[in-house]
């Protein structure tokens, strides 16, 4: 016994200063980064701490709402964040943003031109493309193979669809979901209409089975959930694990979101995070980040660096006659309080 | 605490009672300080936020408002602005509670016995029971809770089983329930019944036990009427201890609920993070600890007039 708490003790030992001893002596300088979950690989962080003699970290958030709140709660020490598009005019607006200028980079010339200009950061003085891709659902054929084109898949599913839906945990998806259900605009504030995507709402909730965002593809690939709304990259990811998932391409519309890099006020490491915004524009970089993520870069040239997997992926390349995504800009802070409230009226 | 900062500056300087009094006063502050820095300050600020006016994209705005906690009780309709009582929220806060209570009364079930048979072993023995119960504890909670939705989904082991034995024919639905939470707060809460009843069933004098059975009782009147009242403040103490972390907990509503039925927890933690609504969240917040304060000190005045 002691002979084994012995041997045990020494090897800990040595494992433990075999962790310490991996550990670079110690990096020039350091790199935080607040991104979505399950949103960047390892291998490139490693590859840029290593170009770089720079100590990267990375914490996770699950929507565009957490990340601001948490920015607004005054959570400091982060470099880079990863918004999306909406959420970047609202974070530019609140004055969140260093003006960092990556359109002065020496590899913003790989940026796609059609991204340059816009709407939410035009000319990119703040930011720079990081995935873009749609949100819309995926419904495992095995259990259903009727038609799936469409949003009454999650607001009256079909009977063997019922109970077992998952819905992103996120008020703007979910409530646009419904205003293109209904036919209703987006951002919208009209009462009577928003009185019935609440009605939509309230009546379709005994049909989902939870509310889900970081584990929006776990619960479709375990079969828990036979139907589920998901970003497009992640759905393929899905797909890879479970090959009867289907991407819906929803005749009433679907999203599209375009996510970015952009560098926090104060941060303490400004020349770091500049750094790594024009490493994350090198085509090869982008690509082993779309590789993972498996949504589009923002980049050109990624071309030769791409898996095979995406070159026929469904979700990454619309059918013929699919709806065209739609970008949905910052609502009205009246508004917002609307959706809110309509949310908290859904959770309760 | 309030007696021992009584002692610490009350009466004159000098005396070699008062030196006592000066050291433990002296002990006593680090705990003190911690109490009021870290318990006290953040206390205020809720207190202070929930009658403050929420910002459009969070944080909270220098104007006096009372919205929040008119907020807790009416809604403003969407349809026609005007102020309607609601009980969306008192709905959530009376969901808590019965779930707080089911956990709190099967954590009894199943501690009780458990603490009993721990106390009963000999004394060598009763340190490893007592370690046993406390091994879950070395694993975070959050490990421990998506475990438990690994153990209970459509394609999990218990289904699994229940299906190969022939019990069901179609996987039973647990998780994602209000049953699954339940079952959560149960797993999560456990040993904070089993320890403190286990204190009190060890102190208990086993003659007692005898006497009673010379007098012709039985099983159950031994029980009820010695064992129960003697361990009493054992089992409030435990009962308390599982009832008002259950009450505020939010990991096993939103993993193992499926974040579709919100619990009190849920509905403070949505308004800093999704809603951004700070003073709503605070207020939420003020009248849960309130609502607990009055509980304890209702239940506090009982047992002391139950003692005299």
């Amino acid at each position: 016994m002691t002979r084994t708490a012995k041997s045990w003790i020494a090897s800990a030992t040595l494992g433990l200063a075999a962790l310490i001893l991996a550990q670079p002596a110690s990096a020039a300088g350091e790199l935080k980064i607040y991104n979505w979950f399950d949103y960047m690989p390892q291998e490139l962080l490693d590859k840029f701490a290593k170009e770089n003699d720079v100590k990267v970290t990375m914490d996770t958030y699950d929507s565009n709402e957490t990340l601001l709140a948490r920015l607004k709660a005054g959570v400091k020490g982060y470099d880079i964040a990863v918004p999306g598009d909406y959420m970047v005019a609202i974070l530019i607006q609140e004055g969140l943003l260093e003006k960092v200028e990556p359109n002065q980079m020496s590899n913003f010339k790989n940026v796609k031109k059609d991204i340059v200009d816009v709407y939410f950061d035009s000319g990119r003085h703040y930011s720079m493309p990081y995935q873009y891709g749609t949100t819309s659902f995926m419904v495992d054929s095995t259990v259903y193979s009727g038609n799936i084109d469409t949003l009454g898949i999650l607001f009256n599913p079909p009977a063997e669809l019922k109970g077992k839906v998952n819905v992103l945990k996120d008020v703007n998806e979910v409530v646009n979901a419904a205003l293109r259900y209904l036919g209703f605009p987006r951002c919208n504030s009209d009462p009577a209409q928003l009185k019935q995507v609440n009605d939509l709402l309230i009546a379709s909730k005994p049909n989902w089975l939870s509310f889900n965002s970081d584990g929006a593809k776990e619960v479709l690939v375990s079969g828990d959930a036979a139907a589920g709304m998901i970003w497009n990259g992640f759905g393929l990811r899905a797909r890879q694990e479970k090959a009867s998932l289907k991407f819906a391409y929803p005749k009433e519309g679907l999203t599209m979101f375009m996510d970015n890099i952009v560098v926090l006020k104060g941060a303490p490491n400004v020349e770091n995070a500049k750094k790594f915004m024009n490493f994350m524009m090198q085509p090869e970089n982008a690509a082993a980040l779309t590789n993972f993520a498996m949504y589009t870069a923002g980049v050109e040239g990624t071309g030769p660096f791409l898996s095979d997997v995406l070159k026929a992926a469904p979700e990454v390349n619309p059918p013929a006659g699919a709806t065209k995504p739609e970008l949905v800009p910052p609502c009205d802070p009246k508004v917002v309080k609307l959706y809110d409230q309509i949310w908290t009226n859904l959770l309760k | 605490m309030a007696g021992a900062i009584g002692i610490g500056i009350s009466g004159e300087t000098g005396s070699p009672r008062n030196a006592i009094g000066r050291g433990r006063a002296m002990l006593l502050s680090p705990a003190l300080l911690t109490i009021l820095f870290f318990l006290v300050c953040p206390l205020g600020f809720v207190l202070v936020y929930s009658f403050l006016t929420s910002g459009t994209y969070g944080g909270i705005e220098w104007i006096f408002s009372t919205d929040a906690y008119v907020q807790f009780l009416f809604e403003r309709d969407i349809f026609s602005q005007e102020l309607l009582f609601s009980n969306a929220y008192l709905s959530i806060f009376g969901r808590s509670f019965l779930q707080a209570l089911a956990a709190t009364m099967a954590c009894f079930a199943i501690g009780f016995p458990t603490a009993y048979f721990i106390a009963t072993r000999p004394p060598s023995q009763r340190s490893a029971w007592v370690f046993l119960v406390t091994v879950p504890y070395w694993i975070n909670l959050l490990i421990r809770t998506v475990s438990m939705l690994f153990i209970i989904r459509d394609e999990g082991p218990i289904n699994y089983a229940l299906i190969a034995i022939g019990i069901v024919d179609e996987p039973l639905r647990i998780a994602y329930t209000d049953f699954a939470v339940g079952l959560g707060l149960v797993y999560s809460y456990l040993p904070f019944m089993v320890l403190p009843i286990y204190a009190a069933v060890e102190r208990f004098d086993f003659r007692l036990m005898e006497a009673a059975y010379d007098l012709y009782a039985g099983k159950w009147t031994i029980l009820t009427r010695i064992i129960l009242p003697i361990t009493r403040p054992g089992i409030v103490a435990g009962a308390l201890l599982v009832f008002i972390p259950s009450l505020g907990s939010f990991i096993a509503p939103d993993l193992l609920g499926g974040g579709k039925n919100l619990m009190i927890g849920n509905l403070i933690a949505l308004q800093f993070q999704g809603s951004r609504n700070w003073p709503f969240g605070s207020a939420a917040a003020v009248i849960l600890m309130t609502i607990v304060l009055v509980v304890l000190v209702i239940f506090a005045r009982r047992q002391a007039r139950q003692r005299v």
